[in-house]
């Protein structure tokens, strides 16, 4: 067994597919977490991000692909989760025991030092003053921050979590924001899905975007920022003729025809300017011309909704694929 | 500490402490032989047609042995897949694989902590039977020599330890009942379906036993085996059917485990 050197990789994934029968919910699946990253693995229902992260942990097979924690493999053995700890979908508990006999169960299963763990992990998700009542009676917001306890037990260097905020009230989801910012300042590695936007914008350092089980983009959040800031609207007194100038224009791309005008990506200023001067030549005035800020939600929404499929390659690791961004 | 085959084995046997069904099958244990002691007292008759069926009114210690008879038709056999049927599949239930199979414990160290503590749940189902059965019997029936199998009478002390020894040796088909439990509890993944599963196992093995024709499968059927343990009543002691159960039964125990290990080592874990 090689010794994990603190600078191995938490999580490399490459070519990562599941079939189950017909349906593919994994497909080719690459995938770097650095360390210290927070990791957000973005997708809508049943685009593959639970069966992912079964395979991460080494619940699942993967028909195809390999998955390396840490450099090992989780096929081989629980060795690989040394050091990793996280749940996928809602966390599960033997309902006749108590939170804290589940946790004791756990902590036994973990070995080392992991029971002296207990009261303080009880502590940091605000359930020590239920956690003699059997786990039967809880809610579906108190599982989930006991199974966040049960994490904390390993004392991991790597967190996968699956859809931590859901069933949290609005105070339990601040907690939880709150304390994987915390994690993650003392070190932690973090990889949590989500199809809420909000969330991984707020937490995340790098984001994987994933439809039917393909990443349709994966780097920085400041560089899917960069890249949906770069939209243009324009709208002049003769639409026919502009489209066809528009069309024939360097450095214009992704025409789309929209009730306010016509929208396009543009790879840089330069190009807007030219393009103005394009337009006057060929008679056709400008009414409006200006640049939109589209949200990350509109880029979200246009990676994983429509009827275009994802790109046959996905992007390399950290280099957003559509138009290139240049001053990232 | 690392963590290992007995400390899944130890939180397996506090998981079976906390559930009903335990308690459902060791009570059954318990208030069988109770039953079966309340009713004879009250009657004068007897089972005569059963092995030491007629001694039963002549001395407690015939009690245990017409229950070892009687139960393996289906008591025994229900009382072990209660629990067998169920230990593997409760993890289905309650969807706790995913946890206890990424901390520090392989598939395997827990397979096998659940294969003991089954065995431990049957070995006590049985021990309590006994133990109720000899005290209900000596109470009511006295504490007197019994007549083996071979007509010889043989004293109240020396039938007092053949007895614990069929008691200890029943224990060898009926962990082979638990292993297919144990198999059907896996696979199927449902504790219900493993349990009727693994009575109907049971009954059906005893329906090729009275089939004509097929008089030759006979002491090779797991239903045979529950009464090698009379090989021990005879004087001298019947080696032949006693030899032969541990291996018939080894022969079902052994490949039902082996393919719910591989079934459990190889199977995903996902919600389905
Ligand atoms: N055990 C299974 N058997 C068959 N199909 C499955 C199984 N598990 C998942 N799938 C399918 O694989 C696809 C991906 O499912 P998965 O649970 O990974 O999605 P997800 O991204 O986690 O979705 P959600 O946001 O709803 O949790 C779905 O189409 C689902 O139906
Ligand atoms: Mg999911």
């Amino acid at each position: 067994m090689p010794r994990v050197t603190p600078q191995a990789i938490p999580i490399e994934v490459r070519g990562l597919v599941k079939r189950y029968g017909e349906l593919v919910a994994v497909d080719g699946v690459d995938l770097t977490v650095e360390a210290g990253d927070v990791f957000g693995y973005l997708g809508p229902n049943g685009a593959g991000k639970t069966t992912s992260l079964r395979m991460m942990l080494g619940l699942i097979r993967p028909s195809a692909g390999e998955v390396r924690l840490f450099g090992r493999d989780p096929q081989l053995g629980v060795k690989a989760l040394e050091g990793v700890a996280g749940f996928v979908e809602a966390p599960s508990f033997y309902p006749y025991l108590s939170g804290r006999e589940n946790l004791r169960l756990f902590a036994s299963l973990d070995g080392g030092d992991a029971l002296e763990r207990i009261e303080e992990s009880l502590g940091i998700v605000g359930l020590a003053g239920c956690a003699k009542d059997r786990v039967g009676g809880y809610s579906h917001g108190m599982r989930q921050r006991l199974g966040i306890a049960a994490a904390l037990l390993r004392k991991p260097r790597l967190l996968m979590l699956d859809e931590p905020a859901t069933g949290l009230d609005p105070g339990g989801m601040r907690d939880m924001r709150d304390l994987i910012r915390e994690l993650s300042a003392g070190g932690m590695t973090v990889i949590l899905s989500s199809h809420l936007l909000a969330e991984v914008e707020e937490l995340c350092n790098r984001v994987a975007i994933v439809r039917s089980g393909r990443i349709a983009y994966q780097g920085s959040l400041a560089e899917l920022r960069a890249q949906a800031g770069d939209s243009y609207l324009l709208r002049t007194s003769d639409e026919a003729r502009a489209r066809a100038v528009l069309a024939a224009q360097p450095g214009i791309e992704g025409l789309e025809a929209t009730a306010d005008g016509t929208r396009f990506g543009a790879r840089d200023e330069s190009a807007v300017g030219a393009l103005s001067l394009a337009l006057a030549d060929a008679d056709a005035p400008i009414l409006e011309l200006s640049r939109r800020h589209a949200t990350l939600e509109d880029l979200f929404f246009s990676l994983t909704e429509g009827d275009a499929p994802p790109p046959a390659a996905p992007a390399a690791d950290g280099a957003p694929r559509r138009h290139p961004v240049e001053a990232a | 500490m690392n963590p290992g085959v007995l400390t899944v084995y130890r939180w397996e046997l506090r998981k079976l402490r906390a559930q009903k069904r335990t308690y459902l099958g060791l009570g059954a244990a318990a208030l069988v032989p109770i039953i079966f002691v309340v009713a004879l007292a009250t009657q004068s008759g007897q089972p005569d047609e059963v092995a030491f069926g007629r001694y039963l009114h002549d001395t407690g210690l015939a009690v245990p042995l017409v229950l070892l008879l009687f139960g393996s038709v289906w008591m025994f056999p229900l009382i072990t897949a209660l629990v067998a049927g169920d230990i593997v599949a409760a993890e289905d239930r309650h969807d706790t694989l995913k946890g206890i199979l990424t901390r520090s414990v392989e598939r395997q160290q827990v397979f096998a902590g659940k294969v003991l503590a089954t065995f431990t749940y049957a070995v006590l189902a049985i021990a309590i039977t006994g133990a109720v059965a000899l005290g209900a019997g000596i109470l009511a029936s006295g504490f007197n020599s019994i007549v083996s199998l071979s007509g010889t009478r043989v004293s109240a002390t020396e039938g007092l330890g053949l007895v614990g020894l069929s008691l200890c040796f029943y224990l060898v088909p009926i962990l082979a009942v638990a292993s297919i439990g144990l198999l059907f509890s896996t696979v199927f993944r449902n504790s219900a379906a493993a349990i009727v599963g693994t009575l109907m196992f049971s009954l059906l093995v005893q329906l090729v036993g009275i089939l004509p024709g097929l008089g030759a499968l006979h002491p090779y059927l797991l239903s045979t085996q529950f009464n090698a343990w009379q090989g021990f009543l005879r004087s001298p002691i019947d080696w032949g059917p006693v030899i032969r159960a541990l291996w018939v039964c080894a022969l079902y125990a052994a490949p039902a485990l082996f393919a719910a290990v591989l079934v459990f080592l190889r199977r995903d874990v996902a919600g389905d």
